[in-house]
């Protein structure tokens, strides 16, 4: 192998990595979530300027889901504008955001800035625009359904727009399977039990949540019940837990499979075959 | 335009519009054509051609003598909004000329070309071109150019093409008859039996004789006509500020130009506002295609604009966004930028503190936004005195409120609670099916979108009370609870009407309470 070769080879490798492991080389910031051992996990924390999925477990959930979305966007804009995009249609369905309902939980409703798109193409368009405005603190994009739209290339171009200018990307899907995509973490959230009251006056229902972590680029996943400290704006331990979470296996692939969807669509094809 | 300066007005007197319309759609034989309307119960004649008119037909006679005079006549019904309609489509053609252009139904316009004629090679070269082109669409057209509207639209009643001079007004109509000058038949009928037959005979009667036989409305007609008096004519559109404008030569089609001229002109914009310290607020793109039709695409900001490239952003945005794209047809002829709502921009010395700048960049990023998907659909939060849910926050145009929204004081969470209000709300709250313990009680079971959901805890009533003032909506006062089913899912509840008291009417039987499912909590 000559030189020039082996030096084209090396280049041509220096480019591969750059471009499958963008976070090593750009080392990006991290907010502490609060949660002592999901902060381990992370190595630090939340990355900033980057995508992260939020799935609610199922429709009902939405709004676990919404809670742990709105307490992200709370850690990571730092005072800074939250841009929130959604459909017309899921007000309908899950009702709308309400202001009260973030202050209650420490956001500041005055940084809040709600864009409601026609679909999920204008969505995803004026999300990308969102992340290129570096005086963004957190973009979330709310999407219900399955949306086609949200391919890799779609992923990609948010999490590029995302590294660029330091804005946090949230993407909140209902009513959907995960796909594979670029993003930095993947949670599926659910809704926990108020932990039993000492006295029936106690007060109760400050947001607890279970939280999945399905999918870290950088780092093991995990399963944490967490609570969210609306004084604080902080995410912690429930004080008293009863409940005993079961730790995620050990075996559990890095990425849950999605094998029955892309065998069924084989199936349709062959048959499509056959037919045509 | 100083004083003393002469100002210009052209009146076009496009007569016949529906004749010509309908003729030119179905006659091309030369035939005598006449439209007719009905007036007075009778059908009688509002327009006709020339071969009409040569035959001794006017405007007014009744249809029954037409088809005596004339048996092989064709006859049309007159279609006035087809006419407002056509002249309407003129008027915005004419906009080319003047920014400028008043209508004058039923067929007349006025254009103000004060400082316009040396762009078109002088008065006379751009009224050729104006009757002109509207010669060649088929449109039988009179027109004018005089120092007041009212001079030159009695002009054009009697002869075509006259340019009359600052100060030559009175000369000028003087032997035209009195019908000229537009007013009521009657004012006609009683001039012409006094013997005064042309509009010179009444000039010369002292004034305050017309007025006190014929009201000082005619006066002051005849006053405008004679360029005594002038009135400003009321345009179709407001004038904008700001007026920039590329002419092609050749018509051009093709995107690339397009978007190169429209930077072109935001450059040159910019620059003629920038003189005067001022930023654009509204800037409307207009586009003049080849045969006539034009179209307007306006952006609004939030705040002035007074950058070249951020006016040629928003416009790509905003035409890149058009559910019906521009339609280029043979070429435009001409593109206009307009800055119709400016404002005077105080130029800051940028500090080190980094929120100026950062709120600059927001409300630069919503009216990219905005310009793609609509001003309305971009909103910032607004908070109202109010304790009814759904009525405690606005959503207004983040466009126009968002220093508002920066600025406003929510009400503070009490500390140490748990979240007292739903992070969703149902804009229209959802009943339910409620069972529970005692009727006045929190609820024991639930039924919300054909899923039961059994309650571990709840918590209230919090009554919220429906504010008696607003007599529109008689509504009944909610107690709300918020409960926490079997799964950890929060919901916050509410019963309308107080038990016993607002609910229980009837021969003393209560009415079950409804339920309505307003909100979840995270």
């Amino acid at each position: 192998m000559t030189g020039a070769r082996t030096s084209t080879l090396a280049t041509l490798r220096g480019n591969i990595e750059r471009i499958e492991a963008p976070g090593e080389a750009y080392s990006p910031r991290r907010v502490p979530l609060g949660h002592a051992d999901a902060d381990a996990t992370l190595q630090g924390g939340l990355a900033l300027g980057a995508m992260h999925e939020v799935f609610a477990d199922a429709g009902r959930q939405n709004a676990a889901a919404t809670g742990f979305v709105a307490a992200l966007a709370g850690r990571v804009s730092a005072r800074r504008p939250l841009v929130w995009i959604r459909q017309d249609f899921t007000e309908l369905e899950s009702g709308a955001m309400s202001t009260s309902g973030l202050a209650e939980l420490g956001l500041d409703p005055r940084l809040l800035v709600t864009v409601r798109a026609v679909d999920v193409d204008h969505a995803l368009r004026t999300a990308a625009d969102a992340l290129a405005c570096d005086a963004v603190g957190a973009v979330v994009l709310e999407v219900w359904g399955e949306a086609r739209q949200f391919d890799l290339v779609a992923s990609r171009k948010l999490t590029l727009a995302a590294q660029a200018s330091g804005a946090t990307c949230l993407l909140l899907r209902t009513a959907a399977e995960p796909q594979p995509s670029t993003a930095e973490t993947r949670w599926i959230v659910r809704a926990a039990h108020s932990p039993p009251a000492p006295s029936p006056w106690s007060a109760w229902g400050a947001p607890l949540l279970d939280t999945q972590l399905v999918r870290n680029r950088h780092g093991p996943v995990g399963r944490w019940i967490m609570e969210w400290k609306c004084d604080e704006c902080l995410f912690g331990k429930p004080a008293a837990y009863p409940q005993p979470v079961a730790a995620a296996p050990a075996h559990r692939p890095h990425q849950a499979p999605v094998l029955p969807r892309q065998r069924r669509e084989s199936v349709f094809k062959r048959s499509g075959d056959r037919f045509a | 335009m100083g004083t003393g300066s002469h100002s210009n007005q052209v009146y076009a007197d496009c007569v016949d519009l529906s004749a010509v319309e309908n003729a030119s759609k179905q006659n091309y034989n030369n035939e005598p054509s006449i439209v007719v309307a009905k007036q007075h119960n009778a059908l009688l004649i509002f327009s006709l051609d020339d071969a009409a008119a040569r035959f001794g037909l006017d405007v007014g006679l009744p249809l029954a003598n037409a088809r005596a005079i004339c048996p092989h006549v064709q006859v049309y019904d007159a279609d006035e909004a087809a006419d407002s309609n056509a002249l309407n489509a003129i008027a915005e053609w004419c906009d080319r000329f003047t920014p400028l252009v008043a209508l004058d139904p039923p067929h007349g316009l006025f254009l103000d070309i004060t400082g316009c004629a040396h762009l078109f090679g002088g008065e006379a070269a751009m009224m050729r071109l104006l009757c002109g082109v509207l010669t060649a669409q088929g449109f039988t057209v009179s027109a004018a150019i005089a120092g007041t509207a009212v001079c030159a639209r009695t002009l054009t009643r009697h002869v075509h093409g006259r340019i009359v001079r600052a100060g030559e007004e009175a000369d000028a109509v003087r032997r035209l008859p009195v019908s000229a000058l537009g007013t009521d038949a009657a004012v006609v009928t009683g001039l012409r039996r006094a013997g005064l037959k042309t509009i010179g005979d009444v000039a010369d009667r002292t004034r305050h004789e017309i007025t006190a036989r014929f009201g000082a409305r005619f006066t002051t007609l005849l006053e405008q006509a004679l360029g005594q008096r002038d009135a400003p004519i009321s345009p179709r559109k407001p004038l904008p500020d700001y007026i920039v404008e590329k002419r092609f030569a050749e018509p051009v089609a093709t995107e690339g130009v397009i978007s190169a001229t429209l930077s072109g002109l935001a450059g040159m914009l910019v620059a003629a506002m920038g003189q005067q310290g001022k930023g654009a607020r509204r800037l409307e793109a207009w586009f003049f295609r080849t045969d006539g039709t034009v179209r307007t695409i306006a952006v609004d900001t939030g705040q002035p604009v007074i950058r070249a490239e951020v006016i040629d952003r928003l416009f790509r945005e905003r035409l890149d966004a058009l559910s019906d794209p521009l339609d280029p047809g043979f070429g435009f002829d001409l593109i206009r930028l307009t800055a119709s709502r400016t404002e005077i921009v105080v130029q800051q010395q940028r500090d080190l503190d980094a929120n100026v700048h950062d709120n600059d960049e927001i409300a630069a990023l919503i009216d990219r936004i905005a310009a793609r998907i609509g001003g309305k659909r971009v909103v910032v939060h607004l908070p109202q005195d109010t304790h009814i849910p759904e009525r405690a926050a606005l959503a207004a145009p983040a466009q126009h409120h968002l220093t508002a929204a920066t600025h406003a004081v929510w009400p503070a969470r009490i500390m140490g609670e748990p979240p007292l209000r739903p992070l969703r709300l149902f804009e229209r709250p959802e009943q339910i099916k409620v069972i529970a313990q005692v009727p006045d009680g929190p609820p024991a079971r639930f039924v919300w979108r054909r899923a039961t959901h059994a309650v571990v805890r709840a918590e209230g009533p919090e009554r919220v009370a429906m504010e008696w003032w607003r007599t529109e909506s008689a509504m009944l006062t909610r107690d709300y609870f918020r409960v926490e089913d079997e799964e950890g899912l929060r919901f916050w509840l509410y019963r309308d009407g107080l038990y016993d008291r607002e609910i229980a009417q009837g021969e003393g039987r209560a009415v079950q309470p409804n339920w309505f499912m307003h909100g979840l909590f995270a």
